[in-house]
């Protein structure tokens, strides 16, 4: 093979190139859109989870939302406060006000308390376990402990308690809602970090029944009714029910009579036995 | 006919049947308390009916069909109703149940005939007294058994065939009624084909209860073309679509029902169902339960009322031994561990089975080698070690796409599985996401 043959190919093959190249190059220059440069450096900023806790589709969304001034920077749950302040100071905007939600789990019946009336050997896995028998707890209602949600969490905000509970960490938590749709019992709700007053019990069961197969359950006595604000909690079908719409006239004396312990006062996070003391959360 | 041939694939696990097989039917005394879910059957719960303090004769109703695929609950022993409350369910949840008290002293003599003679009713009369005596399918699934007495428009039906296969290892239940009841089966069949027109009935029976076979054969009627047919030793050859394909040869596709083959199955124990309430005019109130297994100090077969607590069951066949592991209801291949001993038998308990230590050791799970063996296994051609894995890594909507709804859960993967893999339970687990994924999306 002679050199000239090798020279032919390379500079069709380099003139096609160029050829083409030049022709991208003018497209590109004709063609091009113009997109706000700050998009991609607040995407960059962004914790790129795309969890959806700000209600908008992915981070990169949330990012043109803010420039579009159809979001503020505290939308973001991840961010820590700083980086919220930061972003706000690049972009020249409010910070904002955001209602920061955190997941809360119905139930309080670890170990120590719930009934448990047969050992579950299959997989580990409250869902997998569900679509059998059941995880052989007393309630039928309550936490299994097999820990579904504990995995689907992105930001490692829930750890299992020695009681087999899942404890979520409120500063940890970005209100994604990932743990609510793992949850197979919808044990878990998302609630302003600020509304202290919560339930933590599903157990439809009343009296002794329900205490019988877990000493914190909600027995329906009804005392929460009427030490709370007129018309804020509700006993329905065997459970208090409180309405949120109305969560500002709640006061700690809605609890004080509970004979079990099922209403919680809950600063901060949730206080279950076993799980790491914190302080309380803004 | 293709008899003495088989559906393909299966598996072949030991049938453990000796401890109850030769043993009669007893008739167990009437509990102290009966408690009656409104959830028995498949499709609708039934309506309640009845309120606290109130008194039932046995065979009144306590619940009312709530629409077409639903059936009457009726109270199995005379008593009081003490309670509706929540109570340990056989699925592992809790249900809303009549607590009756059953009066210690009563005759338990039900009010004459509640369903209707037989003789010169219409097919449409004998579907609504079907369904107003609560017959539902006594092998397990519990479905109503007058939706199957109507097939759908178009549809035409030219094969009753009664399924005594009971290939589910340790139940004999179907066997003893097979043995002991052969003139109620032949008059439920006689019952089944007049109602749905066809001219022809097969009685499907495994070759290892030849006693059923003969005395069947014997009673069988000469006006009718009745035929029992020895079938394959094999498991699962009771499984609606395995049997069809044995007798007929003719494969039901997927997503469709048996009807569109032009066959009605229906299991042994609800034909002689539906002869029993014809013939004695009492609804579905009791039915025979094999009690049983290594855990057990007394096996045998009983005649239960509906509504019984497991823990009266089992004392009365002498208690369990101290070495009980597990207590299931129905066999150890398709059948659910109890974690409780207060669950009432519901009317389809085909049976309670007691293990030990010994046949219910855990056993590690090891990854997949794609030995093929569950290809092998699964009598419905699915893909196990595919849908396994998809399982394992939560990608559900997959599993769908690979079949998973033809999917019975007979655990024949899981049977054969040397990495001790919990198939079937990935199967449950991957059927239930589906139901949950539909339930967010509506």
């Amino acid at each position: 093979m002679d050199a000239s043959q090798i020279l032919t190919s390379v500079s069709i093959l380099g003139g096609v190139g160029l050829a083409f190249g030049t022709l991208i190059a003018l497209a590109h220059l004709r063609l091009r859109v113009w997109e706000d440069p700050r998009i991609e450096a607040l995407t960059d900023v962004l914790p790129g989870a795309n969890c959806g806790a700000c209600g908008f589709a992915g981070c990169r969304a949330f990012a043109e939302g803010v420039l579009e001034g159809a979001a503020v920077p505290a939308g973001c749950t991840v961010l820590s406060r700083d980086e919220v302040e930061d972003v706000a100071e690049f972009l020249g905007v409010d910070v904002g006000e955001s209602n920061r939600r955190v997941a809360r789990l119905l139930c309080a019946g670890g170990s120590d308390v719930a009934l448990r009336k047969a050992d579950y050997y299959g997989i580990e896995s409250c869902a997998a376990a569900l679509a059998v028998t059941g995880g052989g707890k007393g309630c039928a209602w309550g936490c299994l402990g097999l820990a579904d949600c504990a995995v689907s969490c992105d930001f490692d905000a829930i750890h299992m308690t020695p009681f087999g509970l899942p404890w979520v960490e409120p500063d940890a938590c970005t209100g994604c809602n990932d743990c609510v749709v793992a949850c197979p019992l919808d044990l878990f709700v998302l609630l302003p970090v600020g509304d202290p007053l919560l339930v933590q019990c599903r157990n439809l069961m009343e009296g002794e029944a329900a205490t019988e197969v877990c000493s914190v359950a909600c027995n329906a006595c009804g005392r929460c009714v009427q030490d709370g604000a007129p018309g804020l909690i509700e006993m329905r079908s065997g459970l208090a029910v409180i309405d949120y719409g109305r969560i500002g006239e709640a006061n700690p004396e809605a609890i004080g009579r509970c004979p079990t312990g099922a209403i919680a006062w809950v600063l901060g996070a949730q206080d279950f036995p076993g799980a790491p003391v914190t302080s309380e959360v803004t | 006919m293709l008899a003495g041939w088989s559906f393909r694939h299966g598996v072949h696990p030991p049938d453990s049947k000796a401890l109850t097989e030769a043993v009669p039917v007893r008739r167990m005394p009437f509990p102290r308390e009966i408690v009656l879910p409104l959830r028995q059957h498949a499709g609708k719960p039934a309506r309640l009916i009845v309120r606290k303090g109130d008194h039932v004769e046995r065979g009144d109703k306590v619940g009312e069909a709530d629409g077409w695929i639903s059936v009457p609950i009726h109270a199995s022993a005379a008593g009081t109703v003490t309670d509706v409350d929540w109570w340990p369910h056989p699925d592992g949840s809790m249900e809303r149940a009549v607590r009756i008290a059953v009066d210690e002293f009563s005759p338990q003599i039900p009010r004459p005939r509640m369903v209707p003679e037989w003789e010169g009713l219409d097919a449409r009369d004998v579907v609504a007294a079907v369904q107003q005596a609560g017959v539902v399918g006594l092998g397990g699934a519990a479905f109503p058994t007058h939706v199957k007495l109507l097939p759908p428009d178009g549809v035409t039906v030219e094969l009753l065939l009664v399924n005594g296969a009971e290939c589910e290892p340790y139940l004999t239940t179907d066997h003893r009624t097979m043995v002991e009841f052969p003139e109620r089966v032949h008059f439920g069949t006689r019952v089944m084909m007049r109602t749905l027109g066809v001219e022809r009935a097969v009685i499907g029976v495994e070759k290892n209860k030849p006693d059923a076979i003969d005395v069947l054969r014997r009673t069988a009627p000469t006006d009718l073309d009745v035929e029992v047919v020895p079938l394959t030793v094999k498991y699962p050859q009771g499984a609606e679509k395995m049997l069809i394909k044995t007798v007929t040869g003719r494969e039901v596709p997927s997503g469709k029902l048996p009807a569109h083959v032009g066959t009605v199955v229906q299991n042994v124990g609800s034909i002689a169902a539906i002869g029993e309430i014809f013939q004695t005019g009492l609804p579905l109130v009791e039915r025979i339960v094999t009690v049983t297994g290594p855990a057990l100090r007394r096996p045998s077969n009983l005649i239960v009322p509906v509504g019984t607590k497991l823990r009266d069951v089992l004392d009365f066949c002498g208690g369990l031994r101290e070495d009980v592991a597990e207590v299931l209801f129905g066999g150890p291949m398709m059948g659910s561990a109890q974690p409780d001993l207060d669950v009432p038998l519901l009317k389809g308990t085909t049976g309670v089975v007691a293990l030990t230590h010994r046949e219910t050791k855990p056993k590690t799970a090891y990854p997949c080698i794609r030995c093929g063996h569950c290809l092998d296994a699964c009598p419905v051609f699915l893909n196990p070690q595919l849908l396994g894995s998809l399982a394992q890594a939560g990608r559900y909507e997959e599993m769908e796409a690979a079949s998973l709804m033809d999917c019975m859960l007979c655990g024949c993967c899981s049977y054969v599985c040397p990495s001790n893999l919990p198939l079937s339970q990935m199967f449950a687990l991957g059927k239930a996401a589906a139901r949950r994924r539909r339930e967010l999306v509506a």
